[in-house]
């Protein structure tokens, strides 16, 4: 059915309300439920073995004093999942992840699991499995790893997209390219120039809900699994290819979900979880600890950045370049290619090139986390931009301003830019009482700009009205933090009928055709397109109804403030009939009343922020504090403005820890030191202030609202803006992210010198 | 007609050429010739390619129709968190 | 190892449950007991997602034995309404969108419960100093907290 998904301006009744969220009680009462709060009659408890080294060959694993113990009812390994792959990379890299075949790769590398009747016997039989193993050495340090004389990874990668292809297998899996113009030429031309180098540290998404899920898988080659995900029907995809199953017979049902930022975009543990179900011929549960969840899921990748950045007396820009070498843990993936994307999106230039290294290291596989790439391309990218204003004298929001894409610019990364908000978002922040404020003593300010990009992908939705009026919507994208609300007004909004009178539910992989998963920020973005699809064609149906109801032409019959109107006078003056009274007839006027949308939302657009933060630093101990933090960031259209400005808050939030404080701590030996939350430290309520935030709505003119995606934005700006105002607050620059407080110490100390 | 620019990793697979031109109605013919004049294009295409008409990116739906000098590009398909 | 009978009140209701020496609160709470609000998000003690109420008292229930429970009182998020009615907290959290993913909002509104009966007037560090013990990654705590004035508020019977 085509979709008209072209901007309409239209004044709003329900959308850019802020009314109470249909899943809020269930969520404050402990009803709700997530991955762990789902069992299954006669199930099993999973635990599973992990790798304490960094690297090493795995050259027997004996189980059979495992299988012994009483109250173990399977115990699996790579054998209990054969390669079916299929010669696809990356699904062997999920398979490889999820239980080691040959090789260890990182610490905390599954190698085995248990299925008992309780816990006791699981983590008694663990501890019977014999692994030996030939440690091999390691590297962790994204820059070690490139050096000639590291440990190779993997004897079969040869770093791709160099020509020729090198002869010699490296942990440089692959270099990419992007840019337009010719840097030697635009260097030529600077008057000012500024060259440095950064690092940032490995952190992890930190969601509060460990993975957690309940298999059973059939004899019969059904099999049902209960998992917290961000995108049920992907898993779907993947644990039926790996496992061998028809997907069809594999359902999968999303409990609510404790937070994922990327990081539940991916199988972990879950085929594990099959097999043992598989083998046991059990339902099995199984719960990652906080401890493997650190160790062993996906945190995001370290990274070494250099930039260099020329411009003109006038604050031009001449020419912009950078190398970015990223982690993506053992496997190669396409982390620094993002990076190398979206480095200089914010920006007008006429010579530009960015060049991408993916590094594996012995680390766990890097997953996507909000935004993936961007964060640490941004920190590089702006810092730098910081640094060249300063030396030319310009005010750093006016030097950005200066050279800020708008519609029309060719990016950095490739095609030309539409409309875009990043320009806006300098101006509104140029404006915003938080850049005149006074600083206090020892405090420093500073501001970034990010960029991401939003996605669309495939949607279903239905939309069913029931007899007595009222309207439920199945949705199958996971609702991550509030988007049943937001759905519900555009459903509303779309029909005509208070918002109370709808119900949103996210429905399993049994009941609605594919759903992309709940990443990309194109939750509400997309599905809100699928629902005003899916309202549109409910309310064909009721003209039709309406139709018979009223023995005229359908053309006569149209739709407005949520009721059928006859048109014209013709027909005499009938008072207009509303869903109720349209649903109430339904069984005689053709039965249930419905609308349906399978569709892909695509033509997404492109998201800007601005951030501005006043940062104070404790001279004697490097300590920090955020003072104040604002946000400013282009929604396109707010559906459920307080939910907006959740978004722009978590992110920032999760931004300001990485920031000041989160980094993964190797030691000698290769092991993750910090694998909890004590010492992985995130922001804690007392950390922060009050996070203002400002949304600015120019509209997507591919959304019929003009909505735009806001959920990953505004993590993009956060390492910057920090590192900007402590590098103010200090007066050196800082250059390696976490600016803890022993980076600090120690910068200031370097200065005393 | 159309010039489409390709991305760096797919250029040794079109005879390193970095700019190809297709005469195609809409996205999903357009990239049918792609991969019948570069039958080693046909694996980036069906896994890891979105397409950008004129700035804006299209990942899966390829019934778009292309507007006459559209601005065509194949990048890689992104990942999100 | 052999289990260990208690006794309790949980919810004002009187309880009884077998448990191992080893066994945590949380996992009598959610495994013997059927009380899933309180969640696990880390085991030792670091996340607050599993704080309930012992003897007016925030704690971890998961650095909690089964067994200390014998004799006391227990409050968790399900005993936090009554009947059908909302605690101001709960009502606040909901208005003020101070959850989003909700897995650390148990947690949250048994430690802001306790903090207003013992500081029905507290400053705004007070909220954070207080709450610094429950993590939550997807808000930013701005709304809890001003979720928690709110209510604050509306107990003391300032609201106008």
């Amino acid at each position: 059915m085509s979709f008209d998904a072209a901007y309409q301006s239209k004044p709003f009744n329900s959308v850019g309300t802020r009314p109470l969220r249909p899943d809020g009680v269930d969520k404050v009462t402990g009803r709700a439920r997530y991955g762990a709060d789902f069992n299954m009659p006669g199930q099993l408890v999973a635990r599973v073995l992990r790798s304490a080294h960094a690297h090493a060959k795995i050259k027997s694993i004996d189980t059979s004093r495992a299988e012994a113990v009483k109250g173990v009812k399977a115990v699996v390994t790579a054998t209990d999942l054969p390669d079916l792959t299929d010669g696809d990379p990356a699904l062997f890299a999920v398979l490889d992840n999820c239980i080691a075949r040959e090789k260890v790769m990182y610490d905390g590398h599954a190698v085995a699991a248990v299925a008992a009747i309780d816990e006791n016997a699981a983590k008694a039989a663990l501890q019977l499995i014999e692994v030996d193993y030939e440690i091999l050495p390691h590297v962790i340090d994204v820059d070690a790893a490139t050096l000639p004389d590291a440990p190779v990874l993997n004897e079969a990668i040869f770093t791709q997209g160099v020509e020729p292809t090198p002869t010699t297998p490296s942990n440089v899996a692959n270099r990419s390219e992007f840019g337009h113009g010719d840097v030697k030429v635009g260097f030529a031309q600077a008057d000012f120039v500024v060259e440095r180098s950064y690092k940032t540290e490995q952190t992890h998404q930190g969601y509060i809900e460990p993975h957690a899920c309940v298999a059973s898988c059939n004899p019969d080659g059904t099999a049902e699994l209960w998992v917290c995900t961000q995108g049920h029907f992907v898993y779907r995809q993947i644990c039926a290819d790996l496992l061998g199953l028809e997907a069809s017979k594999l359902r999968v049902t999303p409990s609510e979900i404790g937070g994922g930022f990327g990081g539940k975009t991916h199988v972990w543990a879950e085929p594990v979880a099959l097999a043992l179900s598989r083998k046991a011929n059990r339902p099995v549960k199984l719960i990652m600890s906080r401890e493997e969840v650190f160790r062993a899921s996906g945190p995001t990748s370290a990274t070494s950045i250099d930039v260099k950045i020329g411009a003109k007396q006038d604050g031009t820009i001449t020419a912009a370049e950078a190398t970015l070498r990223y982690t993506s843990g053992p496997y190669a993936d396409m982390w620094a290619e993002l990076g190398a994307m979206t480095s200089f999106a914010c920006y007008d230039l006429m010579n530009v090139k960015t060049v991408g290294l993916e590094v594996v290291v012995n680390r766990p596989k890097v997953a996507a986390y909000r935004a993936p790439s961007a964060p640490m391309a941004a920190f590089a990218v702006e810092s730098t931009i910081d640094e060249l204003a300063q030396k030319i004298g310009m005010d750093s929001v006016d030097f950005r301003i200066k050279n800020a894409a708008s519609e029309g610019t060719q990016s950095s990364y490739g095609p030309v830019y539409g409309p875009i908000g990043i320009g806006p978002t300098l101006e509104a922040a140029k404006a915003h009482p938080h850049m005149s404020a006074a600083l206090g003593e020892n405090q420093g300010r500073g501001m970034a700009c990010g960029f991401w990009f939003n996605f669309g992908g495939q949607t279903c939705t239905d939309l069913n009205i029931s007899a007595d009026g009222t309207v439920t919507i199945a949705v199958g994208t996971v609702d991550v933090g509030g988007s049943r609300a937001s759905l519900s007004l555009i459903a509303a909004e779309e029909l005509g009928i208070s918002y109370d009178c709808i119900k949103a539910v996210i429905a399993d992989t049994s009941m609605l055709g594919y759903n992309d998963m709940t990443d990309g920020s194109r939750g509400t973005f997309s599905t809100s397109m699928a629902t005003i699809s899916a309202a549109r064609n409910a309310i064909e149906v009721m003209r039709q109804r309406v139709a018979l109801m009223w023995e005229i032409p359908l053309e006569d019959v149209y739709w407005e403030d949520g009721h059928a109107h006859a048109a014209g006078t013709k027909h005499g003056n009938r008072a207009p009939l509303s869903v109720k009274d349209i649903a109430a007839e339904a069984a005689n006027t053709g039965g249930p009343i419905a609308g349906h949308s399978e569709l892909v939302a695509d033509g997404a657009g492109v998201s800007f922020a601005t951030h501005i933060c006043d940062i104070e630093v404790d001279p004697e101990t490097g300590s920090s504090r955020v003072a104040r933090y604002t946000v400013i960031q282009d929604a396109g259209k707010a559906v459920h403005p307080s939910y907006v400005e959740g978004q722009y808050q978590g992110g920032a939030a999760q931004g300001i820890g990485w920031a000041l404080n989160e980094e993964y701590i190797y030691g000698e030996d290769g092991r993750l030191q910090n694998p909890g939350f004590l010492d992985y430290r995130i922001p804690v309520c007392s950390d922060l202030p009050m996070i203002d935030t400002q949304i600015l709505e120019i509209p997507n003119p591919n959304h019929p609202y003009g909505v735009r995606g806001v959920g990953e934005t505004s993590i993009v700006p956060p390492l910057a803006a920090i590192a900007n105002a402590v590098s103010n607050a200090v007066g050196v620059r800082m250059a390696h992210i976490p600016v803890s407080p022993p980076r600090i110490l120690a910068a200031l100390n370097d200065a005393k010198d | 007609m159309f010039d489409v620019t390709l991305w760096a990793g797919l250029r040794p697979l079109a005879d390193n050429q970095k700019v190809v031109r297709v005469q195609a109605r809409t996205i999903w013919e357009l990239l049918r010739k792609l991969e019948e004049r570069y039958p080693g294009l046909a694996g980036p295409i069906k896994g890891e390619v979105a397409v950008s008409v004129n700035g804006v990116i299209y990942r899966n739906d390829w019934s778009q129709k292309l507007p006459e000098g559209a601005e065509i590009m194949l990048m890689r398909r992104l990942a999100g968190g | 190892m052999s289990s260990i009978a208690v006794s309790t009140t949980i919810n004002d209701d009187d309880v009884e449950f077998l448990c191992q020496p080893n066994e945590t609160l949380l996992d009598v709470l959610r495994n013997r007991l059927g009380l899933m609000g309180a969640k696990e998000g880390c085991g030792t003690g670091d996340c607050g997602a599993c704080s309930t109420i012992m003897d007016g008292r925030v704690v971890c229930s998961c650095l909690v034995l089964g067994a200390e429970a014998q004799g006391r009182t227990i409050e968790t998020i399900e005993g936090m309404a009554k009947g059908s009615e909302l605690h101001p907290l709960q009502r606040k959290f909901i208005e003020h969108a101070a959850l989003q993913c909700g897995i650390c909002t148990p947690g949250f509104l048994m430690a802001a419960k306790a903090l207003l009966e013992v500081n029905p007037d507290p400053t705004e560090s007070q909220i954070r100093f207080w709450l610094a013990g429950n993590l939550c990654r997807c808000t930013g705590y701005d709304k809890i907290v001003r979720a928690v004035q709110d209510a604050a508020a509306e107990l003391r019977g300032d609201t106008p």
